[in-house]
């Protein structure tokens, strides 16, 4: 298993935001992670980015504990994502967004550009040209000069999956991707995460449309109160009792 | 070819305060291109000021040695200072700089090697135009091309959202230091440079308002590109001259009345345009067009 999540706790003060959280994901694989509103998928997303510690239990990524890496070393190893509250670097243009996002994958060492050498050049040039093809993978080629804060919302999502994309990460985490997108929008997204995913990329989708979930992820993990109450294929988990009961209420 | 002498020579230390002026606009431009607000420089100046004096009038090494020392010893302080500073944010890391600027200060003012508060005199005059102009040209050189290279582009991701620049695997805590400890290195420069033009180093130099200053600089040019400081620098050590010069054509007294002028155009350039000086035509073109649409 590529990512491999033990027993995982966080606590913020008395409350347990993720309690006991287990489950893995493959190489190649969309899991879907969803679960009621503060069921702990956004806190289970930072354990795994490194923005938060697990008070206990440990995350693995291809057999090595990454739990108690800052960010940017789980950066390293291959661990992308983006943000339910997208975070693109507002002034930069779309372009140099994913340009940004390319930089674990590119070796530019300064000196070579201080001294005008022509390597630095064409590394430069096949590094826009990555951040292009990226964009129109998106279907955002036309946008590439806007600055990111003025981009609508849906390109702004876009532009962040561009960007997590662009370091070729083993895993990408998404965070609600779809939000506030159209139908239309939607389904290029879902779309676009299958083909990842056949390039072999893990996918950890978080996602509030369970329909696209249901439709695009080979697993399902359900978090309830910061428990896994369930984790199984798409259908299995429509059928899940507890995961109706979490959804719609049990009958008394 | 007289008059251009002439010239020169009156003005030849207005211009060379320019230069070292804008090199200290740089040294605070490298950190806040990062996102990072240091006023730390005037006390790493000191250090480098110091440092090049002593060297010169207690050995005879060269003065390009000199200076490279008087650029070296704040820089090597700066990676210590650094790595705890540079974890506080915002006002709180001007409040910890300034707390190391008052230090360095305070410690040269009790000092006994260097005189205390009279600081060192008789440094010989070693410094000309070119070698200050030399400096600024290879400091602006180097900023030239760091921007739009990788490590400029995480530079820019650190100022825009360090949370997510960490995401895309930077090293924000590297970047930023490697950023501090250049602008040390620079204002360390500049007070080599300028002692070995004033012929003198003293603590009051480097004393808080010498940290604003700079920070003043940057930020009237216009931080957001390289460029900005030098313009800062150069707009606001001439303005005072400028004033002066028309003051005495006009007829009027020089003295409050040319200190408030100054004061009321800062304030203008502050309050028309925020992104500095250099975003002058930007801002004048973006007046036009919208004028052509209405």
């Amino acid at each position: 298993m590529l990512l491999a999540l033990d027993a995982v706790q966080r606590a913020f003060g008395g409350v347990r935001a993720v309690d006991g959280a287990s489950f893995m994901v493959g190489q190649g694989e969309i899991h879907g992670l969803i679960g009621p509103n503060g069921a702990g998928k956004t806190t289970l997303l930072n354990l795994v980015s490194g923005f938060l510690r697990p008070t206990s239990g440990s995350i693995k990524l291809a057999d090595r504990r990454i739990d108690a890496l800052p960010p940017h070393k789980i950066a390293v190893l291959g661990i992308g994502r983006t943000y339910q509250n997208i975070r693109l670097f507002p002034a930069l243009a779309a372009m140099e967004n994913v340009l940004v996002g390319e930089h674990l994958v590119r070796d530019a060492p300064l000196w070579k550009r201080l001294l005008l050498m022509r390597a630095a050049r064409a590394e430069e040039r096949s590094a826009r040209a990555k951040a292009l093809a990226l964009l129109e993978r998106v279907g955002l080629l036309a946008r590439a000069g806007t600055p990111a804060r003025d981009l609508s919302y849906g390109e702004q999502r876009r532009v962040e999956i561009a960007r997590a994309l662009a370091s070729d990460p083993r895993v990408l985490l998404l965070d609600e991707p779809t939000a506030g997108m159209n139908a239309s929008e939607v389904t290029s997204i879902a779309n676009l995460i299958r083909q990842v995913a056949k390039e072999g990329h893990s996918v950890l989708l978080v996602e509030h449309n369970v329909q696209l979930v249901m439709d695009i992820c080979h697993r399902i993990t359900v978090l309830n109160f910061g428990k896994v109450i369930a984790d199984g294929e798409p259908a299995a988990i429509a059928k899940d009792p507890a995961v109706i009961a979490a959804y719609l209420g049990s009958e008394p | 070819m007289g008059a251009l002498e002439d010239f020169f020579l009156t003005y030849q230390s207005a211009i060379a305060f320019i230069g070292i002026d804008a090199l200290l606009a740089l040294s605070v431009y490298a950190t806040l291109s990062c996102g990072q607000l240091s006023l730390a420089n005037a006390g790493f100046m000191a250090i480098g000021a110091y440092t090049a004096a002593l060297l010169t009038l207690h050995t005879r090494l060269p003065f390009a040695v000199t200076l490279i020392a008087g650029a070296l010893a704040p820089a090597v302080i700066a990676v210590p200072l650094g790595l705890p500073v540079l974890r506080l944010r915002g006002v709180f890391l001007a409040i910890a700089t300034i707390g190391f600027g008052e230090v360095v200060r305070l410690g040269l003012v009790n000092w006994d090697y260097t005189n205390g508060a009279l600081g060192l005199v008789s440094i010989p005059q070693r410094a000309r135009l070119w070698t200050i102009y030399l400096v600024l040209a290879i400091a602006l050189y180097f900023f030239s091309r760091l921007r739009g290279s990788r490590m400029g582009y995480a530079l820019e991701a650190i100022r825009e959202d360090e949370a997510a620049a960490r995401t895309m695997g930077i090293d924000t805590t590297a970047a930023k230091l490697s950023m501090f400890v250049l602008g040390a290195a620079l204002a360390g420069l500049a007070g080599g440079l300028e002692a070995h033009f004033t012929f003198m180093v003293a603590p009051a130099g480097y004393d808080f308002s010498r940290a604003v200053d700079m920070l003043v600089y940057a930020v009237v040019g216009g931080a957001t590109s390289y460029l900005g400081p030098p313009v800062g620098a150069a707009f606001l050590t001439l303005l005072p001259e400028v004033l002066r010069a028309i003051g005495s054509t006009v007829g009027l007294t020089p003295g409050p009345l040319r200190l408030f002028v100054s004061g009321a155009i800062l304030l203008a350039v502050v309050l028309f345009l925020p992104n500095g000086i250099i975003s002058f035509s930007a801002r004048f073109g973006a007046l036009t067009t919208r004028r052509e649409r209405s």
